[in-house]
């Protein structure tokens, strides 16, 4: 299974970036190999408008099955649920703890978009 | 004459600018209220509605039963108001611009185009003179369209238009100015004016319309608006004073040039400017 965790940085040590649509990027780990891929977002960052369902359109493109981040708006959360991809938020600081928590079943994943577009 | 009244900042004095030019020219004039978020024109001139039509942007509307998911709408879409995940595309009309590329790149017909309504277009007559305004409707981001729409009544018959413009510098004003022969750009003399007026000069240098300055409220703030259009080269074509009675006759709703009729002269002597202008007077920047 592969989750998409939103982040600024390469690596497992990164910051966790609480947004989805114009995270900076992402980290797609997959949880069979223990490997994982960054993927540039910087498309999405600067598109005037719908960076939520390019942002998805990236993810699913990696073959993403979850994600994980800090918040999800309405578009983001059609786009995702329309492609399947289970939608998990965390307040976690780094890649790294939000993958553990992540593995240890702690976070619970979104029924609905959690914050309004353009929320930050 | 296509003449747009436009600035940087809001609340200089656009409408009063163009619904005082509109009375001075009289009869056969057109006057657009593009403003359509806030349209105000029509509460200086008051007259008979003769027109009231619903307009609609055309929004994709998939029959599921000829998709077959290949997705092309969603990468022809650079909105992304359209999106396929391998199943009928998902639509977005809020982030819809209404383009019609979405139907025009499906390969199997399933797009068709469906109208979404995003306001209305009233006309008015008052005193000979045609009055047309927008008014967008509420939880509508996309104001073009409808600038558009509104524009789009415009009579080329040989008489003089004016464009009444939303404050700023982006797209609705940029559909506003569009195709028009002048601008004026309507500032006070202050430091927030002298800002924005600074950001709509480079829009209209970036549009090459010819343009001049109304500096309104003359008596306020500080000389750097002058000094400014001196140093550009950029004509200062009216003048409109600080003048407490103008602000009395604005709070009831009345025209200057009709409760000042001193103001009349200030209005005709503007339209003498731009046309001097216009023939070759040599100041257009």
């Amino acid at each position: 299974m592969k989750v998409a965790f939103t982040t600024s940085g390469q690596n497992l040590e990164a910051p966790m970036d609480a947004r989805f649509g114009r995270a900076a990027g992402f980290l797609i780990y997959d949880t069979d190999s223990d490997t994982f891929e960054p993927v540039d977002n910087r498309q999405s960052v600067n598109t005037a408008q719908g960076a939520g369902i390019q942002a998805t359109e990236a993810i699913v493109r990696h073959g993403a099955n979850c994600l994980v981040t800090g918040h999800c708006g309405p578009n983001a959360f059609r786009a995702l649920s329309a492609a399947g991809i289970r939608i998990y938020t965390t307040q976690a600081e780094t890649v790294a703890e939000a993958l553990e928590a992540f593995r240890a079943g702690a976070l619970a994943s979104i029924k609905s978009a959690d914050v309004e577009g353009h929320w930050s | 004459m296509i003449l747009a009244v436009a600035s940087g900042k809001g609340g200089t004095g656009k409408t009063t600018v163009s619904v005082n030019l509109a009375r001075t020219i009289g009869s056969g004039v057109q006057l657009l209220d593009c403003d359509v978020e806030e349209p105000n024109a029509h509460l200086f001139l008051r007259g008979r509605q003769t027109g009231n039509e619903v307009v609609s942007i055309p929004i994709p509307e998939v029959d599921e039963s000829l998709c077959d998911a290949c997705g092309e709408c969603g990468r022809f879409c650079r909105y992304h108001a359209i999106v396929s995940f391998g199943s009928s595309p998902l639509v977005f009309p809020e982030l819809c611009h209404g383009c019609g590329g979405c139907a025009l790149v499906c390969p199997r017909g399933a797009i068709r185009e469906a109208g979404r309504r995003v306001g209305v277009v009233e006309t008015q007559e008052v005193d000979g003179i045609t009055l047309v305004l927008g008014r967008l409707d509420i939880g509508v981001a996309m104001a073009p369209p409808l600038i558009r729409a509104v524009k789009s009544r415009m009579k080329n018959n040989g008489t003089t238009v004016i464009l009444d413009a939303p404050p700023g510098t982006s797209c609705p004003v940029i559909a506003t100015l569009r195709g028009s022969d002048f601008v004026l750009l309507v500032t006070e003399p202050t430091p927030f004016g002298l800002h924005d007026l600074q950001l709509a000069v480079d829009m209209v240098r970036e549009l090459t319309i010819p343009f001049g300055v109304v500096v309104n409220r003359m008596g306020i703030g500080d000389d750097r608006v002058h000094r400014f259009c001196r140093e550009q080269g950029i004509p200062i074509l009216l003048e409109l004073p600080d003048d407490r009675r103008i602000a009395e006759a604005y709070s009831r709703g009345e025209l200057v040039v009709d409760a000042l009729p001193e103001y009349h002269s200030h209005f005709a002597t503007l339209l003498w400017n731009i046309k001097e202008i216009r023939n070759g007077g040599g100041r257009a920047s």
